[in-house]
């Protein structure tokens, strides 16, 4: 789960973190408040759940109440297009304004879990301010790391290693020492998988400051964090993705034609991969679960028909334990409940195949039964180009 | 041979009264594997509606029954618990199906393995089977034969897919290992191709990954180095777009790392027969 850099540098300051001043806003009138209220110039972000927002025109400075009403109904509403949202781009709801800060050095901070060697990593770099993945990339050596060790968290000489690695001393470097302390609470107290302040300042008059924050919590722990309940914020989320989460699908919108239905994760990547091998693109990705049961393949159904770009759907489903004549019973049930307008394909495969494929054959719904999984791949790609024609 | 389980097996369920437990567990009987027990704390005593024994604990369990393996049916927040159990217990196989389990719960436990000699399978995964010997697991047996292949997945029905593949072609498998969808899981693909690199029985093995981590880039160094026999593999997530979980909380593309091509690339230069449409696995396996 994602959360806002308002959000998560809010969860900065409680563990001792110094931030910019500064208010979000969740309308132009309050924006334009928040503006008066820091004092100019201030600095204007846009919050939307991606990154590149610098570049893609979502931070910006106002040096007077003129400039921030142009700013704030300029991004206010406004779709807001980055490298990393996606060319559709996402509409920005909140900003956060801030005060502008005196910056005399950027750096890194990051940690995550380290799948390989099982613990928390954190992660330094003189190179802040920029994409970490582009430092990964382009020069390894100036990322240091260190590994939790047993026990999961970092020693004192581990935390001093990464503040002499950012070239800090004296009075700055005591106060990494305690910043990168915080950030590992954060991390750890939080139940994150990332959290990273790219960049962390130095300021001209000596001070630490988050001046962007970053916190990813691990799903699997919201059951122990009630509180993120009031952290999550649905409209900055694609509505068919909130909506198959309230069936307890996981459904993942995408750019082509070819819907897709099946169970089990691995089993739904391959089948969108499949699709792309015989030419087609896939719409979406859908895992209705392990056990396809009527009422998630109903539900299924209509996330997939609910994308206007579908021209066809493809149901491939690995019976296995569930029987496949109860799978294709819901199939038909769900089918003759909507108005379905696109051919679909369907492969069942598992127990009681046979029975399954005759109960779509006698159902008078022109589904198009498939023999295995090339196959039905094959016949949904065909199927499409033939409707265009 | 097969790996892990057999006819030797002798199984313990933990979460045996709940739906799950109780309907696989049945599964499993019917399927011939050797299901000694169940472990509910607070039923200990009692006897399971199919006639099993419960008990409070595992150690009284193995205690009573002489087991050597579990599976786990747990709910998410009491799961790392319980492999926890299973491992302060010595049992040699612990095998977790739970999805759910938050990361930190399973950096303790992978703490906990590194310094005891349980073998754990999972979390998040369809469990194990050795065609015709034992299954311990969710998957619907009837799709699997005895056979000369070893299956290594992180994803539940892509394992039914590949199996499925190599029944109809009239080959087999010697032992079909779901590892886990998970980021941390118990064991890696490591761990089981160094199994599979001893096991007779196995003459050739799939491997199937998918986009997330780097541990097919791992294996690939080892498979380069130390491993013989012949390997198909299939990395799901070609067209998986960057920075979304594909259904598993393991299969995220981040920081532009972890793609399927970078996979493939590596297992291919380890000499590993990598399959791009995978409804070709069967074929590729030649048999």
């Amino acid at each position: 789960m994602k959360i806002h850099e308002y959000q998560a540098k809010a969860i900065f300051e409680k563990f001792g973190i110094k931030i910019p001043r500064g208010m979000p806003a969740f309308s132009k009138e309050e924006a334009r408040v928040a503006c008066d209220y820091i004092g100019y110039p201030c600095v204007i972000k846009a919050q939307i759940h991606a990154g590149g927002r610098g570049k893609g025109g979502g931070v910006r400075l106002a040096n007077s109440p003129q400039e921030a009403r142009q700013i704030i109904d300029s991004l206010f509403g406004k779709l807001l297009v980055t490298a990393q949202t996606g060319s559709e781009g996402i509409a920005v709801q909140r900003l956060l304004i801030e005060e502008r800060v005196n910056i005399a050095r950027e750096f890194y901070v990051g940690i995550a879990i380290d799948r390989r060697e099982a613990c928390p990593v954190m992660m330094v770099s003189t190179e802040g301010g920029v994409e970490i993945e582009t430092v990964a990339r382009e020069a390894p050596e100036k990322i240091i790391k260190e590994f939790a060790t047993p026990g999961f968290s970092l020693a004192d000489y581990q935390l001093r290693q990464l503040a002499f690695a950012l070239g800090l001393n004296g009075n700055a470097f005591q106060k990494a020492v305690d910043l990168l302390k915080a950030v590992f609470n954060v991390f750890r107290r939080n139940d994150a998988s990332l959290v990273e302040l790219n960049p962390l300042i130095l300021t001209a008059e000596g001070e630490l400051l988050a001046l962007d924050g970053k916190i990813v919590f691990d799903d699997n722990a919201s059951y122990r964090h009630p509180e993120w309940k009031e952290l999550q914020d649905l409209s900055s989320e694609e509505p068919s993705e909130v909506e198959a989460a309230q069936y307890g699908l996981n459904y993942i919108r995408l750019k082509g034609n070819v819907g897709c239905m099946v169970n089990g994760a691995g089993l739904a990547m391959a089948t969108m991969d499949i699709i792309k091998h015989y030419g087609g693109e896939p719409a979406n990705f859908l895992d209705v679960g392990g056990i396809a049961s009527a009422a998630t393949v109903a539900n299924g159904f209509r996330l997939v028909l609910a994308d206007t770009n579908v021209k066809g759907v493809l149901v491939n489903i690995f019976g296995g334990i569930v029987r496949c004549d109860r799978v294709a019973n819901g199939i038909v049930e769900a089918v003759r409940n909507m108005d379905v307008k696109v051919p679909i394909v369907v492969r069942l495969e598992g127990t009681n195949a046979t029975q399954a494929a005759e109960i779509l054959s006698n159902a008078g719904l022109n589904f198009i039964i498939a023999s295995d999984f090339a196959d039905a791949a094959q016949k949904v790609v065909q199927a499409i180009q033939m409707e265009a024609q | 041979m097969s790996i892990l389980v057999d006819k030797q097996t002798r199984l313990l369920v933990q979460g045996l009264t709940g739906k799950e437990g109780s309907f696989h567990a049945e599964q499993m009987l019917a399927y011939g594997t050797n299901v000694v027990g169940g472990i509910v704390p607070g039923k200990g005593g009692q006897i399971w509606e199919h006639g099993l024994p419960l008990f409070n604990t595992v150690r009284e369990g193995i205690a009573a029954t002489g087991a050597n393996a579990s599976i786990i049916f747990v709910p998410p927040r009491f799961a790392a618990d319980a492999i926890l159990e299973a491992i302060g217990a010595a049992l040699p196989l612990v095998v977790c199906i739970t999805e759910g389990i938050p990361t930190f719960d399973m950096l303790k436990v992978k703490q906990f393995l590194k310094n005891n000699n349980t073998r754990l399978i999972g979390p998040n995964c369809p469990g194990l089977i050795s065609p015709g010997k034992a299954k311990v697991g969710i998957m619907p047996g009837a799709i699997f034969r005895e056979g000369k292949v070893g299956i290594i997945s992180r994803s539940g029905t892509l394992t039914y897919e590949a199996a499925y593949q190599i029944t109809r072609r009239g080959g087999g498998q010697s032992t079909c290992v779901g590892i886990g969808g998970d980021p941390i899981i118990g064991s890696s693909f490591i761990d089981l191709l160094k199994l599979f690199a001893e096991d007779d029985q196995t003459e050739a093995v799939v491997m199937i990954g998918e986009i997330g981590g780097t541990a097919e880039e791992e294996a690939a160094e080892y498979i380069k180095r130390d491993f013989s026999k012949p390997v198909v593999a299939f990395i799901a997530g070609l067209t998986a777009p960057p920075g979304r979980r594909m259904g598993h909380a393991g299969a995220i593309i981040s920081g532009g790392k972890g793609t399927a091509s970078e996979k493939i690339a590596a297992l291919e230069t380890a000499g590993v027969c990598v399959v791009k449409n995978p409804a070709e696995i069967g074929l590729a396996l030649n048999l």
